[in-house]
């Protein structure tokens, strides 16, 4: 079996066995608790410029799958497991992980305590990392860690963004979330469709399927689309989509944003939400070690009720202490455009989860509602923003 | 939202006695409903009639009766108590359905108790298998095609619909009970028949069989305000086709891509929505069609289940507490999560480990059950690991069942041989015959057929289990192979005797290490490298640069929040969380897997330990690894290590914690057979010393100990070889009592009358030899055996309970119902039981717990054997007396005095308390029912009352005997009770019963002036006495029988009385005790009193 290393840049080493390429990799380690989607998780294009730790132990159990795809390509810049399954079962697979990261000429190891190396990320932080199956030379990879360009203020979203606008056609098919109508069935009734432009900071597929489900069409644009550029497209409404990283590396979006809340209904998700944060005079923040995973309980303010959710994002929005979160109450703090009111609070360390504009037609979440992995309690966001456009319109 | 104000006092109804299907998981999720409603504010009553649980220890609930779960009972109970609600969904399907009952006859509108947790509605849509399948459809789930009958003709036409195979499930049934899968014409026809005698109401459902479907699990919470959450998705090893309580179980599920899981998860969210549960947990079970993905539902229970325990314990997540805490009113987001103590319960466990979950079996002990694995549940207990791996899990789940096998051993002879196309065509076929069926010994022929070079798809064309798991145990056994070919050519180094000069290969360090990390035992690599476990595990401590084994925390959260409750697993990785403190602390073990003969009574004894640690400030250590109990609750003691009970694992948390020493007195015979071992490691163990224990254990020691102390015991005899067992027999002389030695619960054990059945016995029944000596007993006839309870603290001794059994010595203890205090015996007598127990404990300077049973044969006492232990009558006497006997031994083995703890004579008591045995005959076709020496019971009641007669007739209700007030008593009897029948047949029929008799015994009765009408035997032509069993024209039967052709004539009548739920007797001591029970209750009516008022000083 051959070797492979995974050196932190504070010096801690891990010997384990080469999984995927044969090569060398580095990037930010950070620990996903999802027990299914890896696929879904390796494509994901927000975790350009991170290696990928699953705390789970089985991995690959049921290889890779033509539908389950959210881009054309792994981003992950590396991969570590505790243990990638050898023979893949599974009705869909068609390909091994092994070989679908061999493919990708994606990096990864197996065979290390993972449990402890994201209980070490618990306590120190996200680290970056080097994972070598070609240089077995511990302080070398130590070093080669230490050069990671840190993550803060660093431009990811220009990698991952799309070089030109297109459009997408695709639905989530025979994968919907259920609907308050049944399983399947999109909210009946709708007369019309609506124009939904996309802003790519790195968009996964299913937010676009979802958004197909509830009847958008769509054209999605590269990050550095200006706003007269959108403006002149006319649409009914904007996504501002997940991506990488920091916000403030992307900030050449924000004067664009800017110019266009209360234009049209804007929906943010993850580093779309933290884009408007930042674009209605918010700040943003870097978390110790992030939220990823599929199982973050997450309070809806203004039912009270809890949806468990998908995230992955290692920036957060506003000041992690704010009194109003802590006892639970939809907090409203004024800017420009009028009054904005948190909708949303993580229960496991009450960050910003999602919030929504009284006066204008905005609504963003800090989470996945389009999961893909994880749950699908959050699917109604893209009802709410049909919903939006819907009563902008009248 | 806050907790319910309005509500004041909540009624809680238990399971009742350890059935197969219900086991202690009923009473881990009722303790935990109890305490967590008491916490609260609430006053709890509490209805069980199984004595042997933690729930109904008094500190547990306000009010606690220990009466039959029946319709009148409950009535009663509420009738007094007026409580405001009733929590139906801890206590299993007994509960659910006198809660259907007690709601159906009005009797909770009538007095206004509110049903919480699940309302009646709910219970019914997910019970009735109509309701439940119309639902589905309405929110667009499928479920396999059915319909439900009542008739056999019904179900032909059924038939034609779902054609073959089929499955037949009866309606409200436990554990599947009933049900079967049908290939043919003919067995569909017989299936039918039987699932509708089993079913309570005549009903069947006759479905589609899924077999071959991958059969998953959710367990899913709901709150007041609609959130719902997933604790855990459970997929099968097995797939459909064998019911979930006899299937090995992983979690988390392995072969669901996100997609997949997620359909099922929002399945699950609109189920429990649709159905109605308000609050709490329920179980979904889900089929996938492997080659589609398709997905259907199979149902539903609206409550907490075995599942949910399983659950619980392999996430760290409390169902049964939340679920309590729920149904008053809180909502998930407003629950701590124990573990993290930072998260709130509204979330959703991720777990970084895998749990591997394996049914335990004892087919062995019913002569003519069919082992065939179905969809009705036959497995008595389960074991659960976890790892880091399923390789890990598994391997360290197999060596927790306590089954000698250590890993994958091969079942013939292939151990070590790697997977090849040239297999001996003859064993290849005998392991392709062996995989067609499923049974419980399917994982080692896989394995086997693995090494026989059987190709994976052929394996899972077999056995439809999943190829990601086929490929894991190829794995395994690959590995083996590897670790024997290193072994043969390298040499294994770690051999006493090993060619050290011949060690070529260097990497031993790291294939041992890595067979550690894929969860071999010790003993396993010692069968592979032909070594001793000793030799390995001296060999790993020298070689391996000080790895070892380390400890990981069940922290509901994959590493992601620190976990400051200390429940522990031990994995080899790279840092150990144990964290051991530095305080003074015990380790206890607890008794492993549930079994005949080894139960919920002795995690009754070990809970106990460990609160009365707790109680005087000693850190607790609970090692065990039975997912049902309240003993593996991370509530009970300080630490918990969910562990194999086995040597090395033992060792290893010995190690690493440092205790004062080990608690081997409580756990039945697993620990105690650990006490030699560890004692010779140096570990201190607790209480009455191993040397001890072994004099009682040893037949000759013990002989010799008798002798000594002037004592009788009745004459017995080793046997080495077979042939020198007549010789003993003469000697001896017959009737004999014939045991292998060190078997548990009469394994084997047979009273022989003759030599030739001594010759056939020896010859087909047992392996007799040196290392597994044969022992031959006198048997004494007609005598009354008592059991004693007592506890010493090495000079005072104090006798707790004199238990005098109703059947005769003979029958196995732990099947015998028994009476506290004593119903004849005289006192002389007693006090010389007294008496001996008193110097037997003494000598054997015993501190803790000790239990002796006597035989009073024409008024001599007779030693039939010593327990310095813990015994399985412990929590029964415990209850009865009203003393917690295993709190007070514990605190004597941590050295206080029984003066010092006031405990020196047992109360003198005003009523009487009756323990009933429960057996699982129902769920085994062709087997008889007769009692004997071989314990076969599952579970026991208790009754208790003012008198023997009221005490013995609720033992018999709560064991599912309503003994009835008047109509036929059928007789049959052999010659040698003929005479005892006269007296019981005129209080029948002064008690206005009617008797039908078989010839013999109906003219003896004649003779004696007893008025009797005949009824034909089986062999005399019809109407014969089943015919009349079948027709109901019976309502209490006697049959006792002697011969063995006697007894298999007579086998139908007792068969076919079980079936009909007539009460049936097979001892005259049983009947007699019925009749006086009748006669008790035609005279007074029917009270309840809770243990609270029974021991006013001890609440």
């Amino acid at each position: 079996m051959k070797k492979a290393i995974l050196a932190l840049a504070d010096g801690t080493i891990f010997e384990g066995r080469a999984l995927g390429f044969e090569g060398e990799t580095s990037g930010e380690v950070v620990f996903n608790t999802a027990m299914t989607g890896y696929q879904e998780i390796l494509t994901d294009p927000s975790y350009k410029g991170q290696m990928v730790v699953m705390t789970c132990s089985h991995l690959g159990n049921y290889g890779i799958a033509h539908e389950d795809f959210e881009s054309r390509r792994i981003w992950a810049e590396g991969f570590i497991v505790r243990e990638a399954t050898r023979y893949p079962s599974n009705w869909r697979a068609f390909q091994s992980l092994h070989d679908y990261l061999v493919h990708y000429r994606v990096v990864g190891i197996e065979g290390i305590d993972t449990r402890f190396l994201t209980r070490h990320l618990r306590e120190v932080g996200s680290q970056a990392g080097v994972i070598s199956q070609l240089d077995l030379n511990s302080s070398r990879l130590v070093e080669k860690a230490q050069a990671v360009p840190a993550m803060a203020g660093r431009d990811l979203v220009s990698q991952v963004t799309c070089a030109v606008p297109y459009t997408w056609k695709e639905g989530t098919g025979d994968w919907p979330p259920p609907t308050p109508n049944g399983p399947g069935s999109t909210e009946a009734g709708r007369d019309r469709s609506f124009r939904v432009i996309v802003y790519d900071f790195g968009v996964k597929q299913n937010i676009l399927r979802r958004l197909i489900d509830v009847g958008c069409d769509l054209t999605v644009v590269p990050a550095s689309t200006s706003a007269e550029t959108i403006r002149s497209m006319n649409p009914d409404g904007l996504v501002l989509s997940n991506g990488p990283g920091d916000p403030q590396g992307a900030s050449y979006a924000i004067p664009h944003v800017q110019d266009l809340i209360g234009w049209r209904p804007i929906l943010g998700i993850c580093l779309g939400h933290q884009i408007l944060g930042l674009s209605i005079g918010l700040s943003t923040y870097k978390l110790k070690f992030g939220h990823h995973g599929a199982n973050h309980p997450v309070m809806d303010l203004r039912s009270q009720k809890v949806e468990i959710t998908s995230q992955n994002h290692n920036f957060a929005v506003g000041s992690p202490d704010v009194p109003q979160i802590r006892k639970r109450e939809a907090a409203l703090f004024q800017t420009q455009w009028g009054p904005f009111r948190q909708t949303h609070v993580s229960l496991n360390d009450e960050c910003l989860e999602g919030m929504e504009a009284l006066e204008v037609p905005v609504l963003a979440v800090q989470y996945h509602p389009e999961a893909s992995p994880g749950p699908h309690d959050s699917a109604y966001v893209f009802d709410q923003f049909v919903r939006m456009m819907e009563k902008h319109d009248a | 939202m806050p907790k319910r104000e309005d509500l004041r006092r909540i009624l809680l109804i238990g399971s009742g006695p350890i059935v197969i299907g219900q086991a202690c998981e009923f009473d881990y999720s009722g303790t935990q409903a109890c305490k967590a409603l008491r916490e609260e504010g609430y006053q709890v009553i509490l209805l069980n009639s199984n004595p042997a649980t933690i729930m109904t220890d008094p500190e547990l609930a306000n009010r606690t009766y220990i009466e039959p779960i029946t319709l009148e009972v409950v009535e009663l109970i509420i009738e007094c108590e007026r409580p405001d609600a009733l929590l139906p969904t801890m206590g299993g399907q007994t509960a659910l359905n006198i809660t259907v009952e007690l709601f159906q006859k009005g009797i909770l509108q009538k007095y206004g108790v509110e049903l919480i947790g699940a309302p009646y509605e709910a219970i019914h849509k997910a019970e009735d298998r109509e309701a439940f399948k119309q639902a589905m459809q309405r929110i667009g789930l499928t479920t396999p095609e059915s319909r439900c009958v009542r008739t056999r003709d019904k179900a032909m036409e059924v038939l034609e619909l779902v054609g073959f195979p089929a499955i037949v499930r009866p309606s409200f049934t436990l554990g599947g009970s009933g049900g079967n899968i049908a290939y043919n014409r003919e067995e569909f026809e017989r299936c039918v028949d039987w699932a509708l005698t089993t079913s309570p109401v005549g009903e069947v459902l006759i479905e589609r069989s899924l077999i071959g479907w991958k059969e998953f699990e959710l367990e899913v919470m709901r709150d007041l305000k609609d959130n719902v959450v997933i604790v855990c998705p459970i997929e099968n090893l097995d797939a459909m086709g064998i019911h979930t309580g006899d299937s090995i179980t992983v979690a988390p599920a392995m072969t669901l891509t996100d997609k997949e899981y997620q359909r099922m998860r929002d399945a699950a969210i609109r189920i429990i929505r649709e159905i109605g549960v308000e609050t709490g947990g329920s179980n979904i079970q889900f089929a996938v069609k492997p080659e589609s993905g398709e997905l259907m539902v199979i149902e539903m229970n609206p409550r907490v289940s075995r599942s949910s325990a399983l659950a619980s314990k392999a996430t760290g997540f409390p169902i049964a507490k939340i679920a309590a805490k729920l149904a008053v009113g809180y909502t998930l987001d407003e629950i701590t999560n124990d573990i993290t103590q930072v998260t709130k319960a509204s979330f959703e466990p991720t777990i970084d480990y895998v749990v591997v979950k394996i049914p335990r079996f004892t087919f062995e002990k019913f002569e003519g059950a069919d082992p065939t694995l179905t969809t009705q549940m036959k497995s008595v207990g389960e074991a659960m690991a976890l790892g880091r791996t399923f390789k890990e899990a598994l391997q360290k789940a197999i060596r927790s069942l306590e089954i000698d096998r250590f890993g994958l051993g091969s079942l013939c002879g292939l151990d070590g041989k790697l997977p090849s196309d040239e297999g001996d065509p003859e064993l290849l076929e005998r392991v392709r015959n062996a995989l067609r069926i499923p049974h419980p010994d399917r994982l080692w022929h896989v394995a086997d057929g693995l090494r026989l070079g059987i190709p994976q798809e052929e394996l899972y064309a077999m056995t439809h289990i999943d190829p990601w798991f086929l490929s894991q145990v190829q794995e395994i056994v690959e590995f083996e192979g590897q670790l024997v070919q290193k072994a043969r050519h390298g040499g294994w180094p770690g051999k006493e005797d090993g060619d050290r000069a011949a060690a070529g290969f260097s990497g031993w360090p790291d294939l041992l290490w890595e067979s550690k990390q894929m969860g071999f035992a010790d003993e396993r690599l010692a069968q592979l490298l032909h070594c001793t476990a000793g030799q390995v595990r001296e060999w790993r401590a020298n070689n391996l640069d000080g790895k070892g084994v380390t400890y990981a925390r069940v922290d509901t959260c994959a590493a992601e929040f620190e976990a400051h409750t200390p429940y522990l697993y031990s994995t080899y990785g790279r840092n150990c969380e144990a964290r051991p403190t530095d305080r003074k602390k015990v380790v206890i073990l607890g008794g492993g897997p549930n079994r005949i003969g080894q139960g919920i009574e002795f995690d009754y004894c070990c809970v106990h330990a460990a609160l009365a640690l707790r109680e005087i400030g000693i850190e607790t250590i609970m090692v065990n690894c039975n997912p049902e109990t309240v003993s593996t609750d991370y509530d009970i003691s300080d630490r918990l290590y969910f562990e194999p009970l086995t040597e090395e694992d033992v060792l290893n948390i010995v190690e690493r914690e440092n205790p004062l020493g080990v608690v081997v007195q409580f756990g039945g015979q697993t620990p105690l057979k650990l006490a030699l071992p560890l004692a010779r490691a140096g570990v201190p163990i607790l209480g009455t010393t191993p040397d001890a224990i072994d004099r009682a254990e040893d037949r000759k020691r013990f002989s010799d100990l008798i002798r000594t102390l002037g004592l009788k015991q009745p004459q017995n005899g080793t046997v080495r070889a077979g042939e020198e067992a007549l010789g003993v027999a003469e000697e001896i002389g017959f009737p004999i009592m014939v045991r292998p030695s060190y078997v548990l619960g009469g394994r084997g054990m047979q009273v022989i009358y003759d030599q030739t059945s001594l010759h056939h016995y020896v010859k087909t029944r047992v392996l007799t030899s040196s290392q597994y000596p044969l022992l031959i007993d006198q048997y004494l006839s007609d005598a009354i055996e008592v059991d004693v309870d007592a506890i010493a603290d090495g000079t005072e001794v104090v006798v707790a309970g004199v238990m005098e059994h109703v059947e005769e010595a003979g029958i196995h203890s732990g099947d015998s119902a028994c009476s506290l205090p004593p119903y004849t015996l005289k006192n002389d007598v007693i006090d010389r039981i007294r008496e001996q127990t008193i110097a037997l404990a003494k000598e054997l300077n015993v501190v803790g717990l000790m239990n002796v049973q006597f035989a009073v044969q024409h008024g001599d006492v007779y030693i039939l054997e010593v327990n310095p232990r813990g015994s399985r009558t412990i929590p029964f006497v415990s209850k009865a007396i009203g003393v917690p006997l295993a709190k007070l031994a514990m605190k004597v083995m941590a050295g206080h005095t029984l003066t010092q703890l006031g405990f020196t004579c047992a109360p003198d008591i005003a009523h009487v308390a009756v323990k009933e045995s429960v057996f699982p005959f129902t769920k085994f076709g062709n087997v008889d029912v007769l009692l004997g020496p071989e314990m076969r019971s599952t579970g026991e009641v208790m009754g208790i009352d003012r008198d023997f007669g009221w005490a013995f007739a609720k033992s018999q209700a709560a064991a599912g005997m309503i003994l009835p007030r008047g109509g036929i008593a059928l007789m049959s009897v052999k010659d040698g009770d003929k005479t005892a029948t006269v007296d019981i047949a005129r209080r029948l029929r002064k008690l206005g019963f009617r008797l039908h008799a078989t010839r013999g015994t109906a003219a003896f009765l004649r003779q004696q002036g007893v008025e009797v009408e005949t009824v034909n035997k089986v062999a005399e032509g019809r109407p014969h006495i089943v015919d009349h069993i079948k027709n109901r024209e019976a309502h209490l039967v006697l049959n006792t029988v002697g011969t063995a052709s006697s007894q298999a004539d007579s086998a139908p009548i007792r068969r076919e009385a079980l079936q009909q739920g007539i009460p049936y007797f097979t001892t005259i001591q049983g009947v007699r005790a019925a009749v006086t029970g009748i006669e008790a209750t035609a005279k007074v009516s029917l009270t309840v009193q809770p243990l609270q008022e029974y021991h006013p000083t001890q609440a």
